[in-house]
């Protein structure tokens, strides 16, 4: 076969999303948008824009700020926000930890990605939001190949993955009861190539991390890491500069860089076609076992 | 770039994981890092190959059992195309599955093991697809290779789907048969030259040139509205808008149009889809659409053309599919969702439940069980305007909802 570049980005994806994104506001009191700064909840930006316009968007944005971004990624969405008019609200992981409701990971794998499953679901608890819009896709991971486009969670978070309700055609049950909420993952049927055409068509910003640049990282497990002070790093661990980019945009702690000259979108696209290794093969998140995002989305993570 | 959703269903021994696998494979859609974790979890489970059904099999219950669930999707694309596949369970316990994957594909794709031919999970899955009058069926016989490629047992299985064929409800579905290996990659997304006696389409190439003539644009024209937008600014103080995505036909500026169920009439003024203005709306395009008139129109409603009136209905005879575990009994209210818009409903007679293996209609029945096929007779509390599923499926299709628990029970079908 023939690995000839298709530029064009499916237009279906886009109706489908906004009808999905109207259905969200219809149906539900309080929906909030979960906003991590990469470019699948960009683009969930972008089209939740274009759902309402010319009225503005209806909801509020929701960041579960891990303490540990990318600051590129955090300036970045203060910037987005101001452009936009948005609203944002902000939930600190730190608040958790402080709290005695989490405790931070030792050793040097330590991350703070399955601790933000907890105030999430404090914020969604506190801000009484029954519907939450992620930008899960399908294609990224085989557990969420599996998920509804309304997705039920029961009082305490959890997806019952063998008990989900039956979705047929565009028809959207968003019926709940007292307690449960829904995730609303209007991009599941985008994939990673998707959101970039789709970034192209409608010149959308991102944060600088997804371009090529010179950074400090550490190689371990044969991926290259980005180095910063949350990182626990053992004596042998020595950063040195390196040219690279990031292909997936999650904590400093659990996301590897690539090698990559990439400093434009057109080249980023390129490199996707030839990647031989998949979007999340770069989450360090994902490879703790082979079940690591089932459990974690079974734990109330979206 | 359009999209193409296809729907598969079987179990694993009859090789449809593989050929999924193969299909990604070939189209050279699975990435390095994913293929070396299909290894390792292969060979944790004590195979001596690579199991390319670990690949769809995304939850630990699916993966410990070795069967299918509930439905996953997968996607490749080729140049010419994306592809969705909706790899649906085949097994009786997950029909509901199977009739939600396969409710948006516009390709049903059936798996037959050459050695065993036509089995119950074969009609299972023919029957749904029928029901669902998806446009396009191609049947893979496949392990050829079990079979020594040879050409009469493929000839005999054609023969014998045939006789199902002439059974079935709805006649106009387009039937393609392949002979294939999966395995060895025969006829999938290539050939190899074991099946010479074969010489038409490879499954690819098939699904390649699937026509894209959507039925949906010659449909009547309906726009069932999700909501209204009002943004009450300064630059946008008068704009009254209906935000919807198109179910079926086409609408153009200057359109007569009528609203139902007011029966106010108007015309349509803009067609908006964000900054842009368009002159037509397709069907599936989500816009926004102004009238020339301020009329009575919310959630729920929907605009037709005057031209194009749907029918009022009260009493609706229907093919259901039961969803739920809690059975469904004679005379009790359910909500009715068709398309956006819900009323209560009332289920006031089972007429039969129908064997989906033969046919096979059973009068009598004063419940309908999970998984069950029937006709039913429902009252709405209020007008819903549709058309029967055969003339128009974007208008023609509801789901039955429970009022206690909120969930999904029943798709419906109307006559």
């Amino acid at each position: 076969m023939t690995n000839q570049i298709n530029w064009e980005f499916p237009q279906a994806l886009e109706d489908e999303a906004i009808y999905i994104l109207r259905e969200t506001v219809a149906q539900f009191e309080k929906p909030v948008l979960l906003f991590s700064g990469g470019k699948d909840s960009i683009t969930l930006v972008r089209l939740a824009q274009k759902a309402f316009y010319p009225g503005k968007i209806p909801f509020s944005l929701l960041h579960v700020d891990t303490g540990h971004n990318f600051p590129e990624t955090i300036a970045f969405r203060d910037w987005l926000v101001n452009t936009l008019g948005l609203d944002i609200i902000v939930r600190n992981v730190q608040d958790s930890i402080d709290q005695g409701k989490v405790q931070e990971e030792t050793g040097k794998y330590a991350s703070r990605n399955a601790l933000q499953t907890v105030t999430l679901l404090d914020a969604i608890e506190e801000g009484k939001f029954d519907a939450c819009i992620g930008g899960a896709r399908r294609d990224e991971e085989k557990a969420r190949a599996k998920e509804r486009i309304f997705s039920v969670r029961d009082e305490f978070g959890q997806w019952n993955a063998k008990m989900q309700r039956p979705e047929l055609f565009d028809i959207l049950n968003g019926k709940i009861n007292i307690g449960e909420n829904v995730r609303v993952f209007p991009i599941s049927n985008w994939t990673e190539l998707d959101v970039w055409n789709y970034i192209v068509r409608e010149k959308l910003e991102i944060p600088s991390i997804y371009f090529s640049h010179e950074r400090e990282i550490i190689e371990r497990d044969g991926l290259y890491w980005p180095y910063s002070s949350f990182l626990n790093t053992t004596a042998d661990e020595v950063p040195f500069l390196q040219k690279v980019r990031f292909r997936t945009v999650g904590d400093m702690t659990c996301t590897a860089a690539v090698l990559s000259e990439a400093d434009k979108l057109e080249d980023i696209i390129a490199e996707i076609m030839e990647a031989k290794i998949s979007e999340r093969g770069a989450r360090i998140d994902d490879k703790r076992s082979e079940a690591a995002m089932e459990k974690r989305k079974q734990a109330g993570y979206f | 770039m359009e999209v193409l959703r296809i729907a598969t269903s079987g179990s694993v021994d009859d090789g449809k994981s593989t050929l999924i696998g193969r299909l990604l494979y070939d189209t050279n859609s699975i990435p390095q890092d994913k293929m070396e974790a299909l290894h390792a979890a292969s060979k944790r489970k004590g195979l001596d190959f690579t199991d390319l059904s670990l690949l769809t099999d995304g939850l630990v219950a699916e993966r410990e059992q070795g069967i299918t669930i509930d439905v996953a999707h997968i996607y490749f694309s080729t140049p010419t195309r994306k592809y969705i596949i909706a790899d649906t369970p085949g097994h009786i316990e997950y029909t509901r599955n199977m009739v939600t994957g396969a409710s948006n594909a516009q390709v049903s794709l059936i798996l037959i093991d050459a050695r065993k031919g036509i089995v119950e999970q074969t009609h299972r899955h023919f029957f749904i697809a029928n029901l669902l009058r998806i446009p396009y069926l191609v049947v893979c016989v496949n392990k050829m290779d079990l079979v020594d490629y040879s050409e009469a047992r493929f000839n005999q299985i054609v023969e014998d789907f045939q006789v199902m064929l002439s059974n079935a409800s709805f006649k106009g579905q387009e039937v393609k048969f392949i002979p294939i290996s999966s395995l060895y990659g025969e006829n999938v997304a290539s050939r190899n030259g074991t099946i010479s006696w074969y010489q038409g389409d490879t499954l690819l190439e098939y699904l390649e040139q699937v026509s894209f003539d959507h039925e949906d644009n010659q449909h009547p024209a309906r726009f069932p509205i999700q909501s209204v937008i009002r943004p009450r600014t300064t630059e946008y103080h008068d704009f009254r808008g209906f935000a919807g995505k198109v179910a079926s036909g086409h609408f153009n500026v200057g359109d007569e149009v009528i609203s139902l169920p007011s029966g106010q009439k108007s015309r349509i003024k803009t067609i908006e889809q964000f900054e842009k203005q368009l002159t037509v709306a397709h069907a599936r395009e989500s816009v926004v659409i102004t009238l020339e008139d301020e009329i009575d129109s919310s959630r729920g409603n929907m605009l037709v053309k005057t031209t194009e009136v749907p029918p009022q209905l009260k009493e609706v005879s229907a093919s259901i599919c039961w969803m739920d575990q809690q059975k469904l009994t004679n005379g009790k209210t359910y909500l009715l969702q068709h398309g956006v818009n819900r009323v209560k409903a009332k289920v006031q007679q089972i007429q039969y439940i129908t064997d989906v293996t033969n046919h096979l209609q059973k009068a009598d029945k004063t419940e309908m069980g999970l998984n069950d096929i029937g006709k039913v007779a429902i009252k709405t509390a209020a007008p819903i305007f549709a058309d029967a599923y055969q003339n128009n499926p974007a208008n023609g299709a509801f789901i039955l909802i429970d009022e206690f628990n909120n969930t999904t029970v029943a798709v419906g079908f109307i006559d």
